[in-house]
């Protein structure tokens, strides 16, 4: 039953998604949403959302109680004003922060419309094809539900005309059975857009807890994006130090490694995997790659090169690299590839700082629609 | 019945369990209108409660988010609605959908008390349409018995909420939203006694001030008309008038009705005048209900024990009804008091006082701890007092003429304050005198601060000027000066508040782009 109460509802909501468009670079760098993520929603603390009014500072006030203790016991528990669950709705509004959940489709609109992100064209035609029905056929035979009042009629005026029973003074059309016709379907064919997001992090001993907690953010935001772009979505984790290892997404985010880098090891499994599992010709492949750039020889990095512009850029739709700042500095590597393959326009790179710099960051990435 | 009823009736049985309640009622001396009971599904009664009560109201986000909280609450199971009753006449409740009988009973028998108290408690006046100037004290305080006063808030609402949404139309919904989180942020500058009182002749005339003379040189009298010529005095006469007029204050005197001045002078289009006065109407409408909290809870679960336990209380029903009526007046613990809790046992102990005849200069002057202890004079008013009580009280008198220092120790009352030291609210005192202060403090005008229109022409620049009545609590700035922007959204001139911050005379100010703190000129 619709309620009066559902319009004022979804004022609320508006208002609601517009505090989180307003907070959003606050909401991205601060991580705040990860692990408040349901299946298919996120619950977001909104701030400040009631109507000021001159009113008592809470601290100098106090009040009055009841229970035990003695002077100078501490208080704690109770919420001030009611707190039983009778009652008439009061005007006061609860004072605690809202927590109000929203979708990950709406959040994806979100940060697609405060980032300005442009929609992805899924690349060449896919191959993948789903069958779908659609009432778009006639058949003489059918369930009464899906009679076609019109045709039937057509049909039954044409029998009537050809047979001579009908008068134009008198236009009484009666169908008979085989004057019936009945809506049907067709089978078609639909392509599918499918993506798979291939993840790979360097968990070499220079990457610490604050660079993987920036990946893990950065790389939420961005599933969050390409899950709203396409339907069937698939997600690929990979780490590597001086080996490189297909992992869960668990893993992935928990995993300190010690040793070296080698990045080639990354890149070669990539390529490996985009090979056999995803087509190219029926994937959209989004490779992200971040590393401290800290990688272990000049002759490791013109192999991932090589690695990048012969197998991976080919397959994929662009391949984006994240050089997250570790404190033993940045390394050489974004520099590298900048060089190598900054022409490419499927290339992306990125340094990110520190959080706030993942806002950009992710724009730089998937400002391109691609 | 009604036409509020048709809704949603109640079923047979309902029906006859409410006219044995309301019977049993009567005989004990409740008199309320008459009663029309609806019955609602989880969601329209979340609905219902999101909006205050009422079936309509005018849109605006405010409702939504508080529904989402119900429903939210509500289906974790945390917090229940049992009833919600509205001061109309007829009065309206509303009853949940799925609940048992014994809490469809209790329910009925605790609106039975509320509606009496909104028909007979003095503060309720103010609620009443057909309400006339009072000739006298007297007035304004009793019930006339006959008098049937008209009451038809449900549908000023509902007309309040058209008009909202005309403008609405008329001028797109979020410039009229956005214009009602201004007025609400001021919907507590009322002034409720004030409002009493409107409509009587002013008792005294301020006095015509004297005639303006304009000092002259001195000369003689044949000479005058040339040393002071006429053209001159004239010219001084208007510019001395003009400035004695300048000095007349606007208002005359601190105003406490700080929407009516603005509703009054403010420039405001015709329609964000129009939001405003139903803004105020409606704040003036739940003032009361804010004024009786205690009494009115207390009240009605005096009467719903009494109903319940004497009359409608079925044997088996008693363990369900125990844990309701104690999960209702459950006093919680920690930092809160439980208005219902509060109040029915001040109801009970005044019963037993005037019963026992506890009262009056003998039982004052009576020092013997023994005596007091064994104080019975079978008089056997308790009774007839605690319906005089719930007339001519509200909360602050409530507990100032009958909080006893026995009735603290008995329900272990104490205060709380913020320690700086230790970072945290901590047991003050259990001492009588800080315990009643206190409660009085935090209830006196329903814990707002007393702000006043002091100058709508401050400076002689148009501007707004306000001051806060400090009475020992400093306001919440940052909300202050949020405040401030919204008067500056419907003054369009700087508005400026003189308050009181650690002790020192501060004025806080907003011109429109920027807040200044000041201290305040002597």
């Amino acid at each position: 039953m619709a309620l009066n109460i559902d319009q004022d509802h979804a004022r609320f909501r508006d208002i609601v998604k517009g505090r989180i468009r307003q907070n959003l670079r606050k909401y991205i760098s601060h991580g705040e949403l990860l692990g408040r993520q349901g299946k298919d929603t996120v619950s977001i603390p909104v701030p400040q959302i009631d109507i000021p009014q001159f009113r008592f500072g809470d601290k100098q006030s106090g009040g009055v109680g009841q229970g035990k203790g003695d002077q100078g016991d501490p208080l704690d528990g109770g919420q001030e004003g009611d707190a039983n669950g009778k009652g008439k709705a009061g005007q006061q509004e609860g004072q605690h922060a809202l927590e109000v959940e929203v979708t990950l489709d709406d959040l994806a609109l979100i940060l697609g419309e405060e980032l300005q992100l442009p929609r992805i064209e899924p690349k060449g035609q896919s191959k993948i094809a789903s069958d779908k029905d659609k009432y778009t056929g006639i058949r003489r035979t059918g369930p009464e539900s899906l009679r076609h009042f019109k045709r039937t009629f057509r049909e039954a005026l044409k029998r009537q005309i050809a047979s001579g029973t009908y008068s134009a003074s008198k236009p009484i059309i009666v169908p008979v059975r085989e004057d019936k016709r009945f809506k049907s379907w067709n089978t078609a064919v639909q392509p599918v857009a499918n993506a798979v997001i291939v993840y790979m992090m360097d968990v070499s001993g220079s990457m610490g807890d604050e660079q993987k907690e920036i990946v893990r953010i950065e790389s939420f935001w961005l599933d969050t994006w390409l899950r709203s772009q396409y339907k069937g979505i698939e997600s690929v984790y990979i780490i590597h130090d001086a080996a490189a290892r297909e992992v869960d997404r668990e893993t992935f985010f928990h995993t300190r490694e010690s040793g070296g880098t080698m990045i080639s090891s990354a890149y070669k499994l990539c390529a490996d995997i985009i090979q056999k599992r995803y087509p190219a010709d029926e994937w959209n492949v989004y490779p992200f790659h971040f590393s401290d750039g800290d990688n272990w020889s000049v002759d490791d990095t013109l192999q991932c090169i090589n690695i990048l512009r012969d197998r991976v850029l080919p397959s994929s739709n662009m391949f984006c690299y994240g050089q997250v700042e570790s404190p033993y500095g940045s390394g050489q590597f974004v520099k590298d590839l900048r060089e190598h393959l900054g022409k490419d326009e499927r290339v992306v790179t990125s340094e990110i700082r520190d959080k706030d710099a993942i806002v950009d960051s992710i724009k730089a990435f998937l400002g391109k629609g691609r | 019945m009604s036409d509020y009823g048709m809704r949603h009736e109640l079923p047979a049985y309902l029906r006859e369990w409410q006219e044995k309640i309301e019977n049993r009622a009567r005989k004990y001396g409740l008199d309320f209108f008459p009663q029309v009971f609806e019955i609602l599904s989880f969601d329209e009664m979340n609905e219902v409660a999101a909006y205050g009560g009422f079936p309509t109201r005018y849109p605006h986000w405010r409702w939504g988010m508080e529904y989402e909280r119900l429903k939210k609450t509500g289906e974790y199971g945390l917090s229940r609605i049992y009833e919600m009753v509205i001061n109309n006449n007829p009065s309206v409740a509303y009853l949940l959908e799925g609940n048992s009988l014994v809490d469809q009973k209790l329910v009925m028998a605790h609106v039975c008390g509320h509606n009496d108290f909104f028909k007979n408690n003095f503060t309720f006046k103010i609620t009443d349409q057909d309400r006339r100037a009072p000739e006298s004290a007297e007035d304004m305080v009793v019930s006339r018995k006959d008098r049937v006063p008209t009451r038809k808030w449900i549908d000023t609402f509902a007309n309040h909420a058209a008009r909202v949404r005309r403008h609405m139309e008329r001028h797109g919904v979020s410039p009229v939203e956005e214009f009602i989180d201004v007025c609400l942020a001021l919907d507590n500058l009322i002034d409720p006694p004030g409002r009493m009182l409107e409509g009587r002749p002013k008792v005294e005339e301020p006095e015509e001030p004297d005639a303006i003379e304009v000092p002259k040189l001195k000369a003689k009298s044949y000479m005058d008309s040339f040393i002071n010529p006429q053209e001159y005095v004239d010219a001084q006469r208007k510019k001395l008038e003009e400035e004695a007029a300048k000095a007349r204050r606007f208002p005359e005197s601190p105003q406490r009705d700080v929407l009516k001045f603005l509703i009054a002078h403010a420039p405001l289009e015709r329609w964000e005048r129009d939001v405003l006065e139903v803004i105020r109407e409606e704040a003036y409408y739940f003032w009361p209900q804010a004024q009786t909290k205690i009494m009115n809870e207390g009240w009605a679960s005096y009467w719903h024990s009494r109903i319940m336990t004497e009359f409608a209380l079925d044997g088996n029903e008693l363990i369900d009804y125990a844990d309701r009526n104690a999960s209702v007046l459950s006093s919680g613990g920690g930092k809160s008091i439980n208005p219902y809790k509060l109040g029915v046992e001040l109801y009970r102990s005044i019963e037993e006082r005037w019963d026992k005849g506890q009262f009056g200069k003998e039982w004052e002057d009576c020092d013997s701890m023994e005596e007091r202890r064994h104080w019975d004079r079978r008089l056997g008013l308790g009774r007839k007092k605690v319906f005089e009580v719930r007339a001519l009280h509200n909360d602050v008198t409530f507990i100032d003429e009958f909080l006893t220092p026995e009735f603290c120790i008995e329900h272990k009352m104490f205060t709380y304050a913020w320690s700086n030291r230790n970072d945290r609210f901590e047991i003050d005192t259990r001492e009588f005198r800080a315990i009643k202060d206190k409660l009085l403090f935090k209830l006196t005008n329903f814990g707002q601060p007393f702000i006043y229109i002091e100058d709508g022409n401050y400076e002689n620049r148009g501007e707004l000027f306000l001051r806060h009545d400090h009475q020992g609590v400093d306001l919440d700035l940052e909300k202050a000066r949020e405040t401030l922007r919204c008067l500056f959204r419907v003054w369009k001139r700087p508005a400026a508040l003189a308050t009181t911050v650690d002790g020192r005379a501060t004025t806080l100010r907003y011109d429109g782009k920027e807040h200044t703190t000041r201290p305040s000129p002597k």
